[in-house]
């Protein structure tokens, strides 16, 4: 529902956003793992970029190829992950794609971990990967209620913390930390009148 | 004389009934609402509902700077806080690169044990009671407090402890502290017999748990199951062993696993849990070494610009945290908690399906859930 003009106000982030994380480059005298190169292997567009920090792998991965890469990298005997332990979207409202949404990915095999990240624009379809990984469902169920990502093919596409009929998406930065309740506060009549026009709507 | 036909079918209604189980069910441990789809007792399916403990603490949390932050992880899993505690310092250092000394990373593994015992104790006791067996509960409860009163000792708390900073512990432990620990670990060592008597060979118990909710080890990590719920399934998988963290790279334990996947496996697998947890916790008690109690932490604490996903192994499983630092605010861009509870509760769907509606409460016990942490 980003669209709905009921939607609380969005108010302007007070400090100075920053445009997105850092995703420093690995070290020239770090090999990136062996699964990573075999990837790009068999998917010649898949890593748009490979990062490393405090010991943590990161692909950034272009979204049109995000369900080609979650497959080879479940399925390939070298990446083997069959653990999609985390799936979950950060807000970064200066960009232009807004949204990162990361998937953490643990292999019970080979006990090494990887992180997939994409960047989507705000109504951008994202394929739900939770048809490789069906652990994703409620993880991608929660993605969608918190930021509004908009993420297709979902077997169950439904809010799951929020109740069905919220307005908003309240992990987004420009949503007021206490709530559509602001509004109220900073603007008693636009509050009344809008009150007023959704009491008439339920009514009729 | 000419026998009557019966035609039970035109007598009773054989529509699917849709029963509504929660969230106000003593068995749901919390505010847990299950919408069951019933054909006649048997579970046809069921739709999991959650969010009326929702508190926003991911929200919360990016509007509080990083200190603030520990007591907010007490308030997810609350019979586990220390856990919490640990996990989300850790991860902090992590960010941050820092040091923590040796004693405090003893420390951390006997705290995070003693959790696991307190928690599993409430886990054994109402999962038996929600079966039917009421005195387990009693004698569990007892142990929980010993537990309680260690923890009151070294932080003043019974039950959200706040007991743990980032780069180390807030104080160090009173003076024979750890003696109390180890004459603990005597005491508990025959009540977990006790239990086992109770239940392990009960014929009723075995009726009830055997063969209900069967998950193989592969289908149960594709549903995302962690903890004793995956182990029980036999997948080796313990971030103790696989990524070691506070001290347990220097502790000797095994990790129980189960062969069939059943709500009887995953008992076993939690009541071998507890025996593993006190001998962890001897080790670390006696080789407890001496030192500062806190690394090098800078007064005011702002982790660099990245981001990083670190995850330790609570009572219930898989515990991680994905945390945001801009480099520049006092407070973590963006905060979210990856919780075990949540994730095993998404395999509740596929675990019912086809048994009694009885078993639905066996199953909830079994992959022991706190609303707490799945709602946050």
């Amino acid at each position: 529902m980003p669209d709905d003009p009921k939607a609380p106000e969005a108010h302007a982030p007070k400090a100075a956003v920053p445009a997105g994380p850092p995703d420093p480059a690995p070290p020239a005298d770090l090999a990136p793992p062996a699964f990573l190169a075999s990837l790009s292997e068999a998917i010649a567009d898949g890593i748009a970029q490979t990062s490393y920090f405090v010991g943590d792998w990161t692909v950034v991965v272009p979204v049109a190829r995000l369900l080609d890469v979650a497959r080879h990298l479940c399925d390939a005997p070298d990446a083997a992950f069959d653990l999609c332990s985390d799936v979950t979207a950060s807000d970064w409202p200066t960009r232009p794609q807004r949204f990162d949404v990361i998937y953490c990915l643990y292999s019970t095999r080979h006990r090494h971990r990887l992180r997939v990240k994409i960047r989507a624009a705000e109504h951008e379809g994202v394929p739900s990967v939770s048809g490789i990984w069906p652990g994703a469902n409620w993880l991608e169920r929660e993605v969608y209620d918190m930021f509004g990502v908009n993420v297709t093919g979902h077997p169950d596409r439904r809010r799951l913390l929020m109740p069905d009929d919220w307005q908003g998406h309240p992990q987004r930065k420009d949503y007021p930390l206490e709530g559509p309740g602001e509004l109220l506060m900073e603007n008693p009549i636009d509050w009344l009148k809008l009150r007023q026009a959704r009491d008439e709507a339920d009514i009729e | 004389m000419e026998t009557p036909t019966v035609h039970h079918g035109a007598m009773f209604d054989t529509n699917e009934l849709v029963l509504n189980m929660g969230p106000q069910h003593p068995s749901t441990h919390g505010v847990l609402r299950v919408v069951l789809r019933l054909d006649g007792e048997k579970v046809v399916d069921a739709d999991v509902v959650i969010g009326y403990l929702h508190r926003g603490i991911e929200k919360l949390s990016e509007n509080r700077n990083w200190t603030q932050i520990i007591l907010l992880t007490d308030r997810m899993d609350y019979v586990a806080a220390a856990t919490s505690n640990v996990g989300y310092c850790e991860t902090v250092e992590k960010l941050m690169s820092l040091e923590v000394p040796r004693r405090a990373r003893y420390v951390r593994t006997i705290l995070c044990e003693l959790q696991r015992i307190a928690s599993h104790c409430l886990w054994v006791g109402t999962h038996a009671m929600d079966i039917g067996a009421m005195t387990v509960f009693l004698y569990a409860f007892r142990e929980r407090e010993l537990i309680l009163d260690l923890f009151e000792e070294f932080c003043g708390a019974r039950l959200t402890y706040n007991s743990m900073r980032i780069g180390g512990l807030p104080l160090d432990i009173p003076p024979g502290w750890d003696k109390k620990v180890l004459e603990f670990c005597k005491i508990m060592d025959s009540k977990i017999d006790e239990y086992e008597t109770l239940l392990t060979h009960n014929r009723i118990w075995l009726e009830r748990t055997r063969g209900i909710g069967v998950i193989s080890g592969p289908e149960a990590a594709g549903l995302g199951l962690c903890g004793p719920v995956l182990r029980g399934s036999g997948v080796p998988r313990d971030v103790r062993k696989d990524e070691p963290y506070a001290a347990y790279d220097e502790m000797t334990f095994d990790v129980p696993l189960g062969t069939s996947g059943d709500t009887y496996d995953r008992y076993l697998v939690r009541m071998e849990e507890f025996r593993q947890s006190l001998r962890i916790i001897r080790q670390a008690a006696e080789g407890i070494p001496d030192g500062p109690i806190v690394g090098k932490v800078p007064r005011l604490i702002k982790p660099p610009a990245g981001e990083t996903y670190h995850a330790i192994e609570s009572p219930k499983g898989e515990l991680g945290f994905f945390i945001v630092s801009d480099g520049k605010s006092t407070n973590p861009y963006r905060f979210r908690v990856r919780s075990p509870s949540f994730c095993n509760l998404q395999g509740l769907r596929r675990l019912v399906r086809g048994h009694l509606v009885a078993d639905v409460v066996a199953l909830i016990g079994s992959i022991d859930i706190v609303l707490g942490e799945v709602d946050r």
